[in-house]
């Protein structure tokens, strides 16, 4: 019973940092129907942020608080994503929005493979271990809690409400949801449908961040290949509560996580993708609305 | 302002503060972009410790490339390009003409004459050991993804479902070649169309369950099927070696009568009295992958004048107007899925005969999504543009390799190679901005009234499946 409640609070942590991945595909998803195929390098990048503003702090400032460093970290990964991602779709997504379907999602895998090798050329093909930050663990029993991942759970919920209330409550919200009703009447009545957008991808990328920075505390370890496989799984678990809903994309997440970690526990280690990747081929094909997600009316 | 026809001296001033202050933005951009990735460089030093170092002076070119480019780009070359296309506009030229060169209306036939004089010609101008670089590096290299793409093009250009997973079928046919013969010692020849027919069945197995996803979803189903299977082969390691992968593959034969075992009596140099040299099984190998191309392209030509090439076609237009015409969707979606992947099977045999060794590290999305983009970049459904992008994009790539000079330029330390995919998707990112079409932007139409003529690429759709 221990070492299943063990396995469900690994779960919840790695599927918190799933789902803040999984806003990300749902938000660009749902506003402009596209795939964003270089998010998960987004994460990636996220996370290399991180570890260089970390092995700055620790240079400079001996004996800087956690907490502090901490949020150092996070701001500075978010802010220099955001700029990334910004960018990206100005240049590759932005210009073949009235072009055919599958022109923005070859630029998105373009873009990834970009990533992926820009971080491979500037910083080396090798994994950059990182000191742990944060190490301190309770027990309860036999089960071991560490601070890492209560602090990891908390982030999520706190940027979840945060971002709950920016698309549920805010103008900038209503503007966005407007925006993926429909882009064209949105734009009528207006809604600055270009701006909209860039917020949208700025917003992805932000918790992107959050998610890799978070990554790397937990893992302690970052690689520029590091992107593919948690962007898949986070997609997996976009499509998995429902494409373009929001709650839906935490559902996912954490429901991927915990299958993930009960999986590598209970079945085999060598598996865990091919159970995560057999989810989503199930679900697309008995309930491709997911969850969480709208029924698409097919259209003439 | 730009588009204005007359640029007076005060719009050109006005252009050029514009540029200037774009290019600052751009720069500033970049530095925030650039500033930690560029600017600071982390390494393990000898304690195995993350210490960090800058890089001020490649940031700083970073920056000012970014800003100058774009200051360019705002400046000149947009003015440029916009009048030339308003010239053009007004000139009236259409955007696919009809009037053909010689070069154009023979030039499939140049084209197969030339890749059938092409290893006679590489081993006359370095000899028979030096034509082993340009028949296998850049010929078999080629031709492998020629094949891939004209394969996966009956799923993407001619069916419309997008598959994000070809490299499976292509793994499918690999491993079947290198543990068929492995096993019971069969030969490439009786193997080659095998492989084609278990991909073909695989094919099916996946598609099935597809059937009624659309578009994106479709895609990704595909991604999870190709990733499914690389981490089978990979994890499965009783049957096909896991991560260390098969090695030892037996080569193929010219059918049986000449072997390129190096032992064998009836070794191929052998028997003709030539010095021994690896460079004979690929040249022989440059003539199996044409015979294979040429097959590919014969059928997929001959199939799209066939009534299920035509179900096809009428499918990647229009789904919910193919069905209410009575067309059997199933059986069309089926015979695309199962007749592209028997083509990566023969692809997979074929390229473990080369290899003579597979690993799950051949297989890797990475090889899906530039076959994927090769047709895309082709021009989807274009045979021709597909090879053409084929010869750019891993031609190009391949060509990296190749360039030492760049050494003398920028220092011994200088590796091309790792540059060769950092190229590869800005390329792909590049082509699909300013060609989104892709490097052919006509269709011959299938149907046509009284005579053919060509029809732009923005009139086919795609995609909808």
């Amino acid at each position: 019973m221990e070492y299943f409640i063990q396995q469900l609070l690994n779960g919840l942590t790695l599927g918190s940092i799933y789902g803040l991945v999984a806003i990300g595909y749902t938000m660009v998803y749902g506003i402009i129907g596209m795939i964003n195929f270089a998010h998960g390098d987004i994460f990636m990048l996220g996370g290399f942020a991180a570890l260089i503003v970390f092995l700055i702090l620790t240079t400079f400032v001996a004996g800087v608080p956690v907490a502090l460093a901490l949020l150092v970290m996070l701001v500075v990964a978010m802010l220099v994503t955001s700029l990334w991602n910004w960018t990206i779709e100005r240049v590759a997504y932005r210009p073949l929005r009235g072009s055919f379907r599958l022109a923005p999602l070859i630029t998105a895998i373009g873009m990834s493979i970009v990533l992926q090798n820009f971080i491979q050329v500037t910083q080396g093909p090798r994994n950059k271990p990182i000191p742990p930050l944060v190490d301190d663990v309770f027990h309860f029993g036999d089960v071991t809690v560490s601070l890492k991942q209560i602090l990891i759970v908390l982030v999520t919920s706190v940027l979840l409400f945060v971002f709950w209330y920016i698309v549920n409550k805010t103008p900038l919200g209503r503007a966005q949801r407007a925006t993926e009703q429909d882009r064209k009447m949105a734009a009528l009545l207006g809604v600055d449908v270009d701006r909209t957008i860039s917020i949208t991808f700025i917003m992805g990328a932000a918790l992107a961040a959050v998610a890799g920075s978070m990554y790397l505390m937990y893992y302690g370890v970052a690689s520029f290949a590091d992107g593919f496989i948690p962007g898949v799984k986070a997609f997996t678990a976009a499509v998995l509560g429902g494409i373009g809903s929001l709650p839906g994309a935490v559902l996912g997440g954490l429901l991927i996580g915990l299958i993930e970690s009960l999986w590598s526990a209970y079945f085999s280690i060598a598996y865990k993708d091919v159970a995560t990747f057999a989810i989503l081929a199930f679900v697309l094909i008995f309930k491709p609305t997911g969850i969480l997600g709208r029924p698409e009316v097919e259209k003439v | 302002m730009a588009n204005s026809p007359v640029t007076t001296s005060e719009d050109s001033s006005g252009l050029m503060a514009k540029a200037i202050k774009e290019g600052l933005f751009a720069g500033l951009l970049a530095l925030g972009m650039f500033l930690l990735y560029v600017g600071i460089e982390t390494y393990q030093n000898i304690d195995n410790k993350l210490v960090w170092r800058t890089r001020w002076g490649l940031l700083a070119i970073f920056v000012i490339a970014s800003a100058v480019g774009r200051f360019l780009v705002v400046g000149f070359i947009r003015p440029h390009i916009d009048q030339r296309k308003l010239a053009n506009a007004k000139a009236g030229i259409p955007e696919v003409s009809d009037h053909k060169s010689f070069f154009q209306t023979h030039f499939l036939k140049i084209a197969l004459v030339a890749l059938v004089l092409y290893p006679p010609m590489a081993v006359m101008l370095n000899g028979v050991q030096g034509s082993l670089k340009f028949v296998d590096n850049f010929g078999i290299q080629i031709l492998i993804y020629v094949m891939l793409a004209w394969g996966l093009n009956v799923v993407v250009g001619l069916a419309g479902l997008l598959d994000l997973g070809y490299v499976a079928f292509y793994a499918v046919g690999a491993y079947s070649y290198a543990l068929l013969s492995d096993q019971f010692g069969l030969s490439f020849w009786i193997l080659l169309p095998l492989a084609g027919i278990l991909a073909a069945f695989w094919g099916i197995i996946l598609g099935f369950p597809v059937l009624r996803l659309r578009g994106d979803y479709l895609a990704i189903v595909t991604l999870a099927f190709g990733e499914i299977i690389r981490l089978v082969l990979m994890n499965w390691t009783e049957v096909t070696g896991g991560t260390a992968g098969i090695s030892g593959i037996a080569k193929a034969s010219v059918f049986g009568i000449y072997s390129f075992d190096v032992g064998a009596s009836n070794n191929f140099a052998k028997a003709f009295g030539l010095p021994m040299s690896s460079a004979y099984y690929k040249i022989f190998l440059f003539y199996v992958i044409l015979g294979l191309c040429m097959l590919t392209a014969y059928v997929t030509m001959k199939l799209r004048r066939m009534p299920i090439g035509r179900a096809w076609e009428a499918l990647r237009e229009d789904e919910i107007a193919c069905r209410s015409l009575g067309i059997d969707t199933v059986k069309t979606k089926l015979t695309a899925f199962a007749i592209g992947a028997m083509f990566g099977g023969f692809a997979g045999s074929f390229f473990a005969a080369r290899q003579g060794f597979v690993s799950p590290e051949s297989f890797v999305f990475l090889e899906s999504a530039v076959i994927l983009a090769v047709v895309v970049l082709g021009g989807m459904g274009s045979l021709i543009g597909i090879a053409v992008a084929a010869i750019v994009m891993v031609g190009g790539t391949e060509l990296l390799r190749e360039m030492e000079f760049l050494k003398h330029v920028f220092g011994d330390d200088f590796t091309p190679e790792l540059y060769r995919m950092l190229i590869f998707g800005l390329a792909m990112v590049v082509v699909m901005l300013f060609k989104p079409r892709g490097f052919v932007g006509s269709r011959e139409p299938t149907a046509f009234l009284k005579e053919r003529k060509a029809v732009s690429g923005s009139f086919t759709k795609e995609g909808h499946g």
